[in-house]
């Protein structure tokens, strides 16, 4: 889908490409023995090779390497068997040694490719440039002191991945198709959360603006946003402003900026521009990271199926259509939950109540798959009572929202109030029979020709049956008396 | 190369280094002096030379993913040169 | 009997024999550092009770006839090494009042092995220098004098300069150094003891504060060979703490320093004789030579072309190194602060009044050759270079066993002298530098006396994890030197 900035000048073209930290999850941090998880009270989950201390020196985190070889093999990149650490060097308040081992020349993992599906359908693929990994910084709170600034360290030294993509994104709704599939990856990889709030993901957005053909212009680098929505927006308010510059015959700096939602703008962070030289050197206090070809391969063996993988397989193994099966990959758990009730089901059957009933109760509920009363073996046993015509489907309307409420398997839920749907045809027969008796008037109409009516002796049998006749007899018994 | 004096004032600033004008003049002679003896290293031939990376002794080890340290605020606080509670401070930073 | 002119293997088996206690020979030793730190000041901090506490310790054992290796030795620990709830200032005025919570590796392995420790010895600031000037704790005099000078103040080398004077004076048995560019070594020459630098990796830096991360390796320095040998058993080992720290079986020291040298190779590496020599460094050299071929030695002319590229290559790499690895002292999480309005100019005002001359040089240096632009011409250009320095190395290795060369080109000069010009005082280190760039252990052994009465020391270079042909080399040249000289002052005369 074409996406072009009309200029007074005539149509600009956009270029993006995106730098995502992603934090990767890990028991402990990417160099030190302290707790990487969450929260905490402040400055508990520090060591002293955390706050920098005289001598204290930095040891690899085995679980954090192989998560970013997970990543890189989730993306179709190049694992690079060696690799290497270097100091990014500069001074900041949170930043305790005064570097940041990072991986500047030699990463960990190279090119690779993610593929993005937009609304229009057409699947367009971004490729990837390199994944790092690198520690992450400590907070600094501004609003607890006048003249102060309060820092914690909690999150220094947590592991994260840079992954680097190519400028190939044209559109933001690629840029946010493409943060999307990104973190279904990593979720799906189990190597990072992708939660933007909690800031588990946060993106660095490369813009610029060029006239078709043209070799790239100068982009600016909008650092540090943190939900995609945000993101769509940030490319869209910095690309009008570029376009503006160029065409008022000015030229854009290449800086960093910040992007203000509340505002709708991006503004320049030219202090922090200031004088930056970051001195990259090779880290003397670590070898060169060297992981074994056989490790890498023990790795992906294990690898879960990832989400295009896996779309393919519902499309084909449960004969889905592609939307749906996309809707049902979208989260790992989802997928499961799917698999465990249409496995051995009619898998269009499945679909339909998960996508349907199932999804329109968590959302009407506020729940999650994994609070939900009704678990995917309880869906599964209602489907099978409607198969094997214990309800009819109907009936399994309110079943479901029994068992939503209850959390009763659907048998009990059919049992306690008697659902079960009536097959006798004595007992069908008779309510013919009652029905016709009843409606003497709408009995003659039809027999003058009103075939309609049809359906209304239908609805008025189930109704006398309260809802319980099966609906296959109902209409049998029917035709033949009328 | 011979440093002039702007270039000295820039790298005090990457190092966060304060200088006063009065030892520009020195500090500048005395870095010329260590650079000019240094240059003799542009009359070795470097070509296809790899630099020296690590050891050479080993490859890194990894440590397994436990968690073995933190939880030791007063330790990591101990000589913190004005601790506020349970955090470290700075001047206020604007952003 | 002098228990402070005991070696460490003597004291061993005295404690053992309970000719004397621990009590006493630790307490003859902290006398002897009253008496004289306050001339020397070899020492920054001295622990005198403790060390008296550990020495009453010292003793239950003992009499228990459990004794560990160092049993009641009193040792001085180089201010570089961090010591548990004891003041590790790395003689810097930003790390005035700074108190580590933990030990380092090495002194933590001293005191397993039952090592008393009488106090933190004075160094050059961060390890930086030459001649022990450079410390915010005021210099280390040397306690050698020039023949018929007594009172002309001689520097007693740098780094490790405070742990050489203690040593040589006897105010402790033994000490630990480290050694980035040759700051055990020089420092062992310039006050005729023994100091060795083991292979890069064989002792762990773990709480040892950082100079230049590649050079740094932690050492012993005593007055014999022996000794010297006795005090890296303790301190070696692989360290799981230490990503640089190499896992391989430390060997028994000691029983190298009386090992056969016959069929041994000698490398005398032709790049050492540099221009301008001084007359009796290679007449001391020339003894070595002959010495080693008597006991045995095949004696080879090699080649270390890259030699002298050394020095230079150092004064790129450390320096580099130091810019980052003092990028911590900020006055946020410990250590010095000079409050200040904005974040930058507190950064500024603490680093300008907590770094003395040299440091602050050497950042500036650093911070240069790593900038944008000047990376390469430099800083890259150092590291290749470096590479043909071991590669050097790893040549002649293949044709002998040691290298045997000068510690430094000159005994052991007076304060004042060479100190106006960084690169004069620099110089100091064109023996020992290489090693370092190379990782290999090397170590000074005193050789003889210069024309006017100052000790000269002689190098011996090993292959990397061979310290033990390196101690029995050194161990041959000690036996034929019989270097019975002592300093002018020292504990028992003084």
């Amino acid at each position: 889908m074409s996406y072009v900035i009309e200029g007074r000048t005539g149509p600009w073209e956009l270029v993006v490409g995106l730098e995502v930290h992603a934090q990767v999850i890990s028991q402990s941090k990417l160099f030190s023995g302290a707790s990487a998880s969450y929260g905490g009270e402040p400055n508990t989950h520090v060591s002293l090779v955390d706050a920098g201390f005289p001598g204290m020196l930095p040891v690899i985190n085995r679980e954090c390497v192989a998560q970013a070889v997970r990543t890189g093999l989730g993306l179709k990149a190049r694992i690079n068997l060696e690799s290497r650490f270097d100091r990014k060097n500069y001074f900041y308040a949170d930043l305790p040694t005064g570097y940041q081992i990072s991986q500047f020349t030699h990463p960990i993992v190279g090119e690779g490719a993610v593929e993005i599906e937009l609304a229009d359908g057409s699947i367009r693929t971004i490729g990837i440039t390199r994944l790092h990994l690198e520690q992450d910084a400590g907070k600094s709170m501004h609003d607890q002191d006048p003249t102060r600034s309060f820092i914690d360290l909690n999150r220094a030294g947590v592991a994260l991945m840079e992954i680097v993509s190519e400028p190939d994104i044209r559109t933001p709704e690629e840029a946010g198709a493409y943060l999307r599939k990104l973190r279904m990856i990593l979720r799906y990889l189990g190597t990072c959360d992708g939660n933007m709030e909690e800031g588990s993901m946060r993106a660095d957005v490369n813009v610029s603006v060029r006239k078709a053909g043209e070799p790239f212009r100068t982009r600016c680098e909008i650092k540090n946003v943190n939900s995609i929505r945000y993101v769509m927006q940030a490319i869209e308010i910095e690309a009008a402003r570029q376009v503006e510059i160029w065409e008022g015959g000015g030229s854009v700096d290449q800086e960093t900026r910040l992007f203000d939602p509340a505002r709708g703008e991006t503004r320049s962070l030219r202090s922090k521009e200031d004088a930056h030289d970051y001195r990259y050197f090779p880290d003397p206090d670590l070898l060169p990271l060297v992981v074994e070809e056989a490790w890498v391969e023990s790795l992906g063996a294990v690898l879960p199926e990832l989400p295009d993988a896996k779309r393919q397989r519902f499309q084909s193994e449960y004969g889905i259509p592609r939307y749906d099966a996309g809707v049902l990959v979208a989260e790992q758990a989802t997928a499961d939950f799917y698999e465990t009730v249409a496995r051995g089901r009619d898998p269009r059957l499945a679909a339909n109540w998960v996508i349907g009933d199932f999804f329109g109760a968590l959302n009407r509920t506020g729940r999650t798959i994994q609070d939900s009363p009704i678990t995917a073996e309880g869906l599964g046993g209602m489907l099978d009572l409607i198969t094997d015509g214990t309800i009819n489907g109907k009936i399994a309307k309110d079943v479901f929202e029994d068992m939503l409420e209850t959390g009763e398997s659907a048998a009990a839920v059919v049992e306690r109030r008697g659902l079960r749907q009536v097959t006798d045809t004595g007992a069908i027969d008779a309510a013919v029979q009652a029905v016709l008796d009843a409606n003497q008037d709408k009995l003659a109409e039809y027999r003058s020709g009103k075939d309609k009516l049809f359906g209304f002796f239908v609805g008025q049998v189930m109704k006398a049956m309260a809802g319980k006749g099966n609906p296959a007899l109902v209409n049998a018994a029917l035709k033949k008396v009328l | 190369m011979s440093l002039d004096p702007a270039t000295v004032r820039r790298i005090a600033r990457l190092a966060r280094i304060g200088i006063d004008e009065s030892d520009l003049h020195a500090l500048q002679g005395e870095l010329n002096g260590i650079l000019g003896w240094i240059e003799q290293l542009n009359e070795v031939d470097i070509d296809g030379v790899e630099p020296m990376v690590g050891t050479g002794h080993a490859a890194l080890r990894m440590r397994d993913d436990v968690v073995t340290d933190g939880d030791a605020r007063d330790a990591v606080l101990s000589n913190a040169p004005d601790a506020a509670g349970p955090f470290y401070t700075v001047p206020k930073v604007v952003e | 009997m002098m228990l402070t002119e005991l070696t460490i293997a003597a004291a061993q088996d005295g404690l053992r024999r309970r000719d004397f206690s621990a009590v006493e020979l630790v307490g003859a030793h902290i006398a002897a550092i009253e008496r004289l730190n306050g001339r020397l000041n070899a020492f920054i901090t001295v622990t005198a009770d403790q060390a008296m506490d550990a020495a009453r310790r010292a003793d239950d054992v003992l009499a228990k006839g459990e004794a560990a290796p160092l049993t009641g030795i009193p040792l001085g620990i180089k201010d570089l090494f961090c010591t548990d709830g004891v003041r590790t200032t790395a003689a810097s005025r930003m790390l005035e009042n700074f108190v580590p919570p933990y030990e380092s590796t090495v002194t933590a392995n001293l005191l397993r092995d039952g090592a008393v420790f009488a106090g933190k010895t004075n160094l050059d600031e961060f390890a930086m220098g030459s001649a022990n000037i450079n410390s915010a704790f005021g210099a280390v005099e040397n306690p050698w004098k020039r023949e018929g000078e007594a009172d002309t103040v001689l520097v007693p080398g740098g780094s490790s300069g405070g742990s050489a004077a203690a040593v040589a004076a006897s105010l402790v048995m033994g000490a630990t150094g480290t050694d980035t560019g040759g700051s055990i070594r020089q420092p062992a020459s310039y006050c005729g003891i023994a100091g060795i630098k083991p292979t890069y990796g064989r002792c762990s830096r773990w709480g040892t504060i950082a100079f230049a991360s590649s050079l740094d390796q932690a050492g012993p320095m005593a007055r014999t060979v022996e000794d010297c040998a006795i005090l890296l058993q303790s301190m070696a080992g692989f360290d799981l703490r230490d990503s640089t720290s190499v896992d391989c079986p430390v060997p028994d020291y000691r029983a190298a320093c009386g090992r056969d040298l016959k069929g041994m190779k000698v490398g005398i590496p032709a790049e050492y004789r540099v221009a301008g020599m001084p007359a009796e460094i290679e007449a001391a050299w020339n003894k070595g030579i002959a010495w080693l071929r008597d006991a045995g030695c095949e004696i080879v002319e090699v080649s270390l072309p890259y030699t002298k590229y050394g020095l230079a290559t150092y004064y790129i790499v450390a320096p580099a190194e130091c810019s980052s690895n003092l990028a911590r002292y900020d006055g946020v999480r410990f250590g010095r602060r000079v409050p200040a309005a904005s974040l930058d100019e507190q950064y500024e005002a603490t680093r300008r009044a907590g770094f003395g001359a040299e440091v602050r040089r050497r950042i500036m240096m650093g911070t240069y050759v790593l900038s944008a632009g000047y990376y390469d011409a430099y800083y890259l250009r150092a590291q290749k270079v470096r590479n043909l320095i071991r590669r050097d190395f790893e040549r002649a290795f293949q044709q002998v066993d040691v290298l045997l060369t000068p510690t430094a080109p000159s005994p052991a000069f007076a304060q004042g002298e060479k100190m106006d010009d960084p690169v004069q005082m620099y110089l100091n280190d064109v023996f020992t530098v290489p090693a370092s760039m190379a990782g290999v252990p090397a170590m000074s052994v005193p050789a003889g006396l210069s024309a006017n009465g100052l000790p000269l020391g002689l190098q011996i270079i090993g292959r990397s994890f061979d310290e033990e042909a390196v101690l029995a080399a050194a161990s041959a040249i000690e036996r034929a030197a019989s270097f019975t000289h002592r300093p002018a002052l020292r504990a028992e005369v003084v």
